[in-house]
């Protein structure tokens, strides 16, 4: 996820300060992973040299956490391009499991196996996820929900591979 | 055999075959009251089956079977049947509900059949579909309503003799994600709050995800994941 843009976003609706700023994002988008007070800085910065936000007051004292900042014009145009372009899918056509398999395979292992550790893995997370999202408010519900349908499509890709080891298997250990 | 510690329903060594179709072949189970237990696997390997045979529903070739201490096997038609019209609670992919009769009559039915009186039944039975938020169907016929509603009026009458195991084969296979996650939630509540055991056959992982353990089945034979992690 671009910090930069979310913030930009959240400046959209009027000026705010750093630390303003961090706890509407932890709010809203850090459940996972909330943002340290240097990265907020630091982006602001960013944004600031780019001409993407300004500063709008300071208080009294000194410091980072002093500043109040507000969004440029450009600012908005970024965060509208932002919002219009599509994220690129990930193909994951690299993956580690797909790795994984052909390299048990070739080496006599049991891929199979493999594949199983990793659905009971994969499994697991689903459940802690449906367990959130039963105890959760709706953003919860949304934000677990995404990560499940991703999980789900490994899972998928997981079961279909099973299905076609001995094909895989021929494939990759024969030529 | 001897049932694992704890476990309401326990079977191993299972093996049954459909002429040269071997749909079993030393599958073995076990859950404890109270448990959901997702069976996992693909297309045609056993699943349906082992939850058949689990229920008194098939006689396996070999193997055994124990519910609450009891092997299955020693029992005649009579007391399988009556078992599984009073301690067990059945949901399929498609409702199965009889179109004849009405919502309420439908859920209703497994205490009829126990014996219990019109009005009682029916009582409970509007409970129950309160419960899964389907009571305002109460006077429709199964053809007047919805996929989603129909599955939730085929769980609240799984549930209302209290069973102690409710069987589920593809409960949501019919329905779409959010109906599907509906229906789960409220079987898995209304049944963790009963100590009721689910065996909960599906193939879709944000099904099994509702579940505390899975089970995977390929070429009938089973594989308790719990053992593999
Ligand atoms: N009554 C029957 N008569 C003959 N063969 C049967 C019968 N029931 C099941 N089989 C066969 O036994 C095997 C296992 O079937 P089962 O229905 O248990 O599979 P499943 O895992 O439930 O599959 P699915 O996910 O498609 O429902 C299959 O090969 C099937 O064709
Ligand atoms: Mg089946």
């Amino acid at each position: 996820m671009s910090i930069g843009h979310t913030l930009l976003g959240l400046l959209e609706s009027g000026p705010r300060h750093g630390y303003d700023l961090k706890r509407a994002f932890d709010e809203k988008f850090g459940h996972d992973r909330p943002l340290h007070y240097g990265q907020v800085y630091s982006t602001m910065s960013r944004l600031l040299k780019h001409g993407l936000v300004e500063v709008d007051g300071i208080e009294a004292g000194d410091g980072p956490e002093r500043k109040r900042y507000a969004i440029t014009e450009a600012g908005i145009t970024d965060v509208e391009r932002w919002l219009g372009t599509p994220e690129k899918p990930e193909p994951y056509l690299q993956s580690t499991l797909y790795t994984k398999v052909v390299l048990a395979l070739l080496t006599h292992r049991d891929a199979a196996d493999i594949l199983d550790t990793q659905r009971a893995e994969h499994l697991r997370s689903m459940r802690i996820l449906t367990d959130r999202k039963r105890k959760g408010d709706l953003a919860d519900q949304l934000i677990c929900d995404h990560a499940l349908f991703h999980l789900e499509a490994d899972l998928r890709w997981l079961e279909l591979t099973a299905a076609r080891l001995d094909k895989l298997r021929q494939a990759v250990v024969s030529p | 055999m001897t049932a694992p510690a704890g476990s309401l329903l326990a079977a191993e060594g299972l093996r049954k075959a459909y002429g040269p179709t071997v749909a079993l072949d030393g599958a073995e189970f076990s859950i404890h009251p109270g448990e959901v237990v997702a069976v996992m696997g693909p297309s045609g390997s056993g699943k349906s089956t082992l939850l058949h045979c689990l229920a008194g529903i098939v006689t396996p070739d070999a193997g055994s079977i124990l519910y609450d201490g009891r092997d299955l096997a020693t029992m005649n038609d009579a007391q399988r049947s009556a078992l599984r019209r009073s301690e067990f609670g059945f949901v399929f992919q498609f409702g199965q509900l009889v179109p004849e009769l009405t919502c309420v009559e439908n859920v209703a039915l497994p205490l009829r059949l126990n014996g219990t009186s019109r009005k009682r039944a029916e009582q409970t039975a509007l409970d129950w579909m309160r419960r899964l938020e389907v009571d305002d169907l109460a006077k429709k016929r199964p053809g007047e309503v919805s996929g989603g509603q129909g599955q939730r009026v085929a769980v609240a009458r799984a549930l209302v003799t209290s069973p102690r195991v409710v069987f589920a084969d593809e409960p949501t296979g019919a329905l779409d994600s959010l109906n599907g996650e509906r229906v789960m939630e409220l079987l898995t509540e209304a049944a963790r709050s009963a100590s009721t055991a689910v065996v909960l056959v599906t193939h879709e992982a944000r099904v099994a995800a509702y579940s505390d353990r899975e089970i995977v089945v390929r070429d009938g034979k089973s594989r308790d994941m719990e053992r593999v992690v």
